[in-house]
């Protein structure tokens, strides 16, 4: 998942389909669908699990909006996404918000495509290739071979313990990782490698997005609810050093425990109408229910269900994320179109932390002139290093621990809210570093000179 | 930032003296009027440059954004983004003449130096289309990079350039051949590019890079990059995009989007001399066609702020439609179009 659990991003990939059958992803996902809705059965393809697979044929432009095939004589530079599949993962609470099977893929066919449109001047060309297991060391073993014969870009959808096998299996190569999908800030502080970028934001830079809008709002007492799961938990504790950073007081958590059996069944609104409620009440005074539910168990059952009639924020309501497929602002209104055209389906944050990360290789192949892997490396650590990536203001990368500064939006499930950094939270050198963990507090050592 | 009415009248007299003396054409056509598209309201404002208010408002189709003069100052034409066609409206009626094909998406249009064809980008297509304004057809499409934007034309009518935001190059491109002959990469999301008016130079904004590369017409060799420092405001939020030259060249002016600040940089040491306070957002920029006054579009504070050129300070802030967008000027005066540009 690219950010903490809410419906419509990153979760419930259960199938991998082959690039080339674009109309594929849709059927299937209506066929899921259906089947979801009839029983608590999981769909899954059965080329899916266990074995990992690469495509057959690299693709270069796929799709509608490829503009121009690339030079002749052009050189190549390979990138690889690698996706892990996670079967544990449950079915999201709302059928609107089950991933298509080509979540983060379809992102990657975008970025090849703009690059290969500037590499066609440059004679670069950009090329994809895919790797997908739900088996950590064989995806891990497919990755290194990869990096092994000249791979030396791989996007990682991946869960942070496989991020990190994959980091230290190519170590000691030309080559570079992106994390696109892991919020933890462990990987960014404690356990960093210097191999490895960031374009996914951290759970600690959503939290201060969110605490800085609810600064703005004044809403200074929070009433925070905490899921089960281990990732919750990691949400939770972001939140509560938001809380401090910016001002706010956590008036009260509770732990939501809660089995949340069949997702799909002919009722369930008609209890939950009952819990919610009773499971709110007698809280001390509160301006905000603030929920921390990565797992997806319960969150979004919690808007307009609460004791007290107060907004609900954090994982559900009003969510920090880095991408939402209603954003027009600086162009996005045709990135967004061009995403549609080719992916058939609007564009989510894993596309899009899919997308920077490719783009960011694009855009350091064309501000060096280059497709060796070590020089475009080499660039992507130095302070020229910047993108354009639709949000309003150029994104750079933390040079103390590879992630990437950006700003983050607040979305209801329909449309933006706003966008933090808020106005008045200054910051000696860039108010983006604002949100997350900042330099002085980083403990991530590998990057030190 | 506006100016009490005495102190404007006072401004304006030693200017409606030179007007006057240029353009026989009576007293009451001393004014020009001023065509501000206003992206989000759907419509163009028209000001009288003299009494410096909004004398019309036309409506357009949907997401009006780029806006220029042709056919001798009579038409004005406007993209209508999201209706995927540009519209001619009679620049002294206001009437809507015609509609005009472009690709999807049209953002920024410029004539050919001799009034026909017209080039267009088309955001949403990586291509320029080429148009013949008074067929209404279109003449070709050239592929260019990811989001066309800019577009200048050199004064000699011989090339094109063509800004593609997310590829982040000038594409040079011979207007004879219509063919895409070289391509100069710039610093992110370049937004305008504006030919020196001697035709030696090509300026272009970069948005995100927040610097002007200035590339040498000729030899299509980057010549210096202009950046921008203002106390008080991050680097993030100087945001360069419009950028027009007096007629001598000697001055570029350009707008600084969040940064609220048009710079005023020196034509030939390509060093900034000053910043201009203006509205917020400011992105695009009309001078009247006598250089005395500069009219810049403040999206955000859906106004427009009137910079006298001479002093180079702000004189009136006018209230226009909601987020203005583009910005032209028309040649002549009420009611008396000028002949040809």
């Amino acid at each position: 998942m690219s950010e903490p659990a809410r419906p419509g991003q990153a979760f419930g990939r259960v199938i991998w389909v082959p690039l080339t059958l674009s109309l594929r992803p849709i059927l299937l996902a209506l066929v899921i669908a259906s089947l979801l809705s009839s029983g608590p059965a999981r769909a899954e393809e059965p080329a899916s699990a266990g074995s990992a697979q690469q495509e057959a044929g690299e693709t270069n432009a796929d799709g509608a909006g490829a503009a121009g095939a690339p030079a002749a004589n052009a050189e190549k530079i390979r990138i690889v996404l690698a996706r892990e599949i996670r079967e544990d993962r449950l079915p999201p609470l709302s059928l609107l918000d089950i991933a298509p099977p080509d979540d983060g893929v379809a992102g990657a066919k975008l970025a090849i495509s703009d690059n290969n449109t500037t590499g066609r001047f440059l004679g670069q060309e950009f090329v994809l290739g895919n790797v997908s297991s739900a088996s950590k060391d064989e995806l891990v073993a497919e990755v290194s071979r990869l990096v092994a014969e000249g791979v030396g870009f791989v996007i990682a959808d991946a869960e942070p313990d496989t991020i990190l096998k994959l980091a230290d299996a190519v170590k000691d190569k030309d080559a570079l990782i992106f994390n696109a999908s892991a919020p933890d800030d462990m990987l960014r502080e404690e356990s960093c490698r210097k191999n490895v970028k960031h374009t996914a934001p951290t759970r600690s830079m959503l939290a201060d997005a969110l605490s800085q809008y609810f600064a703005w709002k004044q809403w200074r007492n929070w009433f925070l609810i905490i899921g089960p799961a281990e990732k919750d938990k990691l949400f939770a504790d972001a939140l509560r050093r938001a809380a401090k950073r910016f001002g706010h007081k956590i008036v009260e958590e509770r732990t939501f425990e809660y089995d949340p059996g069949s997702r799909r069944s002919d009722g369930g609104f008609e209890q939950i109408q009952q819990q919610i409620p009773s499971f709110t009440q007698r809280a001390p005074a509160h301006d905000v229910v603030v929920v921390s539910d990565e797992g997806e168990l319960f969150g979004d059952y919690f808007p307009y269900r609460t004791w007290d009639a107060r907004p609900v924020a954090g994982t559900s309501g009003l969510y920090p994320t880095s991408w939402h497929p209603a954003v027009e602002l600086w162009g996005g209104t045709q990135f967004q179109n061009r995403f549609k055209r080719l992916a058939g389906r609007t564009m989510r944050p894993l596309d899009y932390n899919v997308w920077m990360a490719i783009r960011s290789v694009g855009e350091a192949a064309t501000r060096k002139k280059s497709t060796v892997t070590k020089d475009l490396i080499e660039y992507m650590r130095s302070p020229e290093f910047e993108l354009a990536a639709f949000k309003g203001q150029k994104l750079t990368y933390r040079t103390w621990n590879g992630q990437l500064r950006q700003p983050i939006l607040l979305a209801t499930a329909k449309i933006q809210v706003t966008l933090s950094p808020q106005p008045g939270f200054l910051h000696q050198f860039t108010e983006l570093d604002t949100l997350g963990i900042d330099k002085p507090e980083s403990k991530c050592k590998a990057f030190a000179p | 930032m506006s100016t009490k009415r005495t102190n404007r009248s006072a401004l304006f007299l030693p200017a409606m003296i030179a007007i006057g003396a240029a353009l026989p054409i009576g007293s009451e056509a001393l004014a020009y009027r001023v065509f501000v598209s206003n992206e989000k309201e759907n419509t163009v404002s028209v000001i009288d440059s003299e009494k410096l208010e909004v004398i019309h408002t036309i409506k357009t189709g949907n997401r009006p954004r780029g806006i220029i003069m042709a056919n001798g100052g009579k038409w004005v034409i406007v993209c209508a983004s999201d209706d995927n066609q540009m519209q001619v409206f009679d620049a002294a009626t206001y009437q809507l003449v015609k509609s005009l094909p472009s690709g999807p998406d049209p953002e920024l249009q410029i004539l050919h130096t001799s009034g026909n064809p017209l080039y267009v980008s088309n955001e949403d297509d990586n291509l320029v289309t080429v148009v013949d304004i008074f067929k209404g057809s279109v003449v070709t499409d050239i592929p260019v990079g990811v989001e066309p934007e800019g577009m200048g034309m050199s004064p000699d009518g011989k090339v094109l350039v063509n800004t593609s935001e997310t590829t982040n190059m000038a594409h040079f491109i011979d207007t004879a051949s219509l063919k895409n002959f070289d391509n100069v990469l710039v610093d992110n999301r370049p937004r305008v590019a504006e030919f020196k008016p001697d035709g030696s130079q090509v300026w272009v904004s970069a948005e995100i890079g927040s610097s002007v590369t200035v590339i040498d017409a000729a030899s299509r060799k980057v010549l210096s990059k202009v950046t921008f420092e203002i106390q008080g405001i991050t680097k993030d939020a100087i945001q360069p995009v419009g950028v027009r030259f007096t007629k001598d060249g000697k001055k570029a002016f350009a707008a600084l989007g969040p940064a609220n600040r048009v710079a005023v940089i020196n034509g030939e040491t390509f060093k900034v001399e000053k910043y201009i306070l203006v509205g917020q957002r400011v992105w695009n920029l009309g001078f009247t066609p006598d250089d005395k006054l500069l009219f810049t579009t403040n999206g955000t504070s859906n106004d427009v702020t009137v910079i006298d050129v001479a002093t180079e300070k702000p004189i009136k802030s006018i209230k226009v439609g909601r987020y203005p967008w583009g910005v032209v000027v028309a040649p002549g005066g009420e009611g008396a179009p000028a002949a040809g540009p």
